[in-house]
């Protein structure tokens, strides 16, 4: 009862408060550009998918704005039939999932020690780590340690070199950092050992941002088109993005990996194929994009917190 | 209390004070008086969490930096880093002095110092327009659909702008087309006269929602009782975004614009690359281009010393900006980086 008539009053509270002529045309305003803004970003969007349902003649003629015309399923089925596109699918999904497992336990078991507060030799290490980030051997050294390592058109290539993004690195230590002392304390004096202690305690208190960095990671793998551009060079180890620069930059179509003969000599149902490759492609982050968007958002205020 | 030069551990020696109690709860904890070395020992869980980081470290990013002197030689596979001849700095004079230390350097810093001006102040406009929405909703929306980009990929970036802007199916042309004008009369990716416009104002469209976000962290720390007391005084809405909004999130426009200054020169590799065509070398040559380009494609016979040397100018610059810029802060601020 108290709790229903509480709520009208506070609302109650700020109505009187006339909204002036200036503030109003400032709203107006305000909500103006930014209706502009949010249609700029979204017609695109919106164009790309239409045109992905649609069919190829239409798309052509230059008929699709906003709306799918002639609705049609042709463009994913060309991408279907395109076999070069789904071995590099593959090889995508597998890079992506153990690239993120190897991430995540490298940047954990690094974060974990450098959070506790009176490791000796703590600053160093840190700077070391930090150092990275402002400096770096660049490209062509980095080219020949892979080499020498023989990694060339290996996996490991890919996953190894990035295994820890300092950033995100500094993303879990602040969180390890806000776990309460009095935990580790009471572990501590139930004699639980470092090792136990992480396992059964830090991991489990730090869920969040592990799945913050699990996403960070993710979506860099999945999207990460330099690392195999320089290391591989066959194209059955390709990943999507390498396709993707072939197929929508290059306008370049394998005739080999295309069971369609037709789509060589066929530009519109080519033209098609790239609006459907473009959602088939990004459709794994768009589909997690609603759920994981405060995991995102989570780890820009962690990292922001740090500063 | 005590006379000078009595240091704290000695006052703790004495056992008088609150020491004594906090010396008390030390040894409980076991953490009490402990030389360093035998600290270290009783850590060594701690390092051995540490070794496999550190060796990656050791072997994937300083292992480069010293593989990075063969920018001083005349590095050759068969002979090795070391085995190379050394020639000092004649990679450095040969790349100051080609045609394209002009060109790499100027299109690199013509982009970032363009992406910079345009670039940095929007997303904060957007932050503080976007956190005077009153709709709930609304506002959600504008959310949910400006931070998506982000998450699209480079090359998936270029092919949408690719298609957009194509002169006979985009959506542009048909918009054009639509509004009367004929198909759209030039293509955005010939030749060099777009290509900046196309780079940043995509990196616009991409980036404004994303890099709003911590912005909007701070402005969710206001107090609304300041907005409460300056609207009862009668403050318009704009003089509260003026004199409330704004300084709250000063101190995160000055970290972030740091590092946009110390990252001046440091127009990424992809972008570029996969928006670079024959036409538009002129605008799109950026370093990190040219330094694949000489290095690692085989019509320029892989010259790694040469293109060593171009990209350690590149990073030596980069360190300097940021220590500059850091060290300009921590003087005029009194808060820089570190």
């Amino acid at each position: 009862m108290s709790m229903s008539a509480a709520k009208p009053a506070g609302k109650a509270k700020k109505s009187p408060i006339k909204i002036s002529a200036a503030d109003r045309i400032y709203y107006v305003v305000i909500n103006v550009l930014l209706g502009a803004f949010f249609v700029i970003v979204l017609a695109p969007l919106i164009n790309i998918v239409a045109s992905s349902f649609s069919s190829a003649d239409a798309v052509l003629k230059g008929k699709v704005m906003l709306w799918p015309v002639d609705f049609n399923l042709e463009g994913y089925k060309a991408v279907f039939d395109y076999r070069g596109i789904w071995r590099s699918y593959a090889n995508t999904i597998y890079y992506t999932v153990l690239g993120t497992f190897i991430n995540l336990f490298m940047t954990m078991i690094a974060a974990y020690p450098l959070a506790r507060r009176d490791l000796p030799l703590k600053k160093p290490i840190v700077m070391l780590f930090m150092f990275t980030m402002l400096f770096s051997g660049g490209m062509i050294p980095n080219y020949l340690l892979i080499r020498n390592l023989h990694w060339i058109n290996s996996i490991w290539a890919i996953v190894i070199p990035g295994a820890i993004s300092v950033y995100n690195m500094i993303i879990a230590r602040t969180f390890i950092q806000n776990i309460p002392s009095d935990i580790e304390e009471a572990a501590r004096i139930d004699g639980c050992s470092d090792a136990y202690y992480f396992w059964r305690m830090v991991l489990p208190l730090s869920k969040t941002v592990i799945a913050v960095l699990a996403l960070y990671y993710a979506v860099g793998h999945w999207n990460d088109y330099f690392t195999p551009w320089l290391y591989m060079n066959k194209p059955e180890k390709y990943p999507l993005q390498i396709i993707l620069r072939t197929i929508l930059i290059m306008n370049t179509f394998d005739a080999e990996s295309m069971m369609e003969d037709d789509l060589i000599a066929n530009k519109a149902l080519q033209d098609l194929l790239k609006y459907s490759l473009i959602i088939v492609s990004s459709a794994p982050i768009l589909v997690v994009y609603p759920f994981a968007k405060k995991f995102f958002l989570k780890g820009v205020m962690i990292g922001a917190l740090k500063g | 209390m005590f006379p000078r030069g009595f240091t704290k551990r000695r006052q703790r020696k004495a056992g008088t004070g609150p020491w004594e109690v906090f010396t008390i709860r030390q040894r409980e904890l076991g953490a009490s008086r402990k030389s360093y070395w035998r600290r270290i020992c009783e850590n060594w869980q701690m390092y051995l969490f540490l070794l496999l980081p550190i060796i990656w470290l050791l072997l994937f990013k300083y292992e480069p930096m010293y593989g990075a002197q063969i920018a001083f030689r005349k590095f050759k596979l068969a002979k090795g880093i070391t085995g190379s001849e050394w020639v000092g700095l004649d990679n450095f004079r040969k790349f100051f002095t080609s045609v394209y230390f002009g060109r790499t350097v100027g299109n690199t810093l013509y982009l970032s110092i363009y992406s910079l001006v345009v670039g940095f102040p929007l997303p904060i406009l957007f932050a503080l327009l976007l956190n005077s929405v009153r709709s709930k909703a609304w506002r959600g929306w504008i959310e949910n659909v400006t931070y998506m980009p982000h998450f699209i990929s480079t090359v998936v970036l270029v092919g949408m702008l690719k298609r957009v802007f194509d002169v006979n199916t985009g959506l542009i042309s048909n918009f054009y087309s639509l509004l009367g004008g004929g198909r759209l009369p030039f293509d955005m990716f010939i030749g060099d006269g777009n290509f900046r416009t196309l780079y940043i104002w995509s990196g616009v469209w991409q980036g404004t929602g994303w890099g709003s976000i911590i912005y909007m962290a701070a402005l969710s720390a206001v107090d609304p009782q300041l907005h409460e007391a300056a609207t009862v005084d009668g403050a318009t809405r704009w003089q509260r975004l003026i004199h409330i909004d704004l300084p709250a999130i000063v101190p995160t426009i000055t970290i972030t614009l740091i590092l946009r200054f110390g990252s001046i020169m440091g127009i990424g590799f992809d972008k570029a690359f996969l928006m670079q065509n024959d036409t538009n070398l002129a605008a799109s040559e950026v370093i990190s281009t040219y330094v694949y380009k000489v290095g690692l494609t085989a019509t320029n016979n892989m010259n790694y010393s040469y293109s060593t040397a171009i990209g350690l100018f590149n990073s030596v610059v980069n360190l300097i900006m940021i220590s500059l810029v850091n060290f300009i802060s921590n003087r005029i601020n009194g808060s820089g980086l570190w």
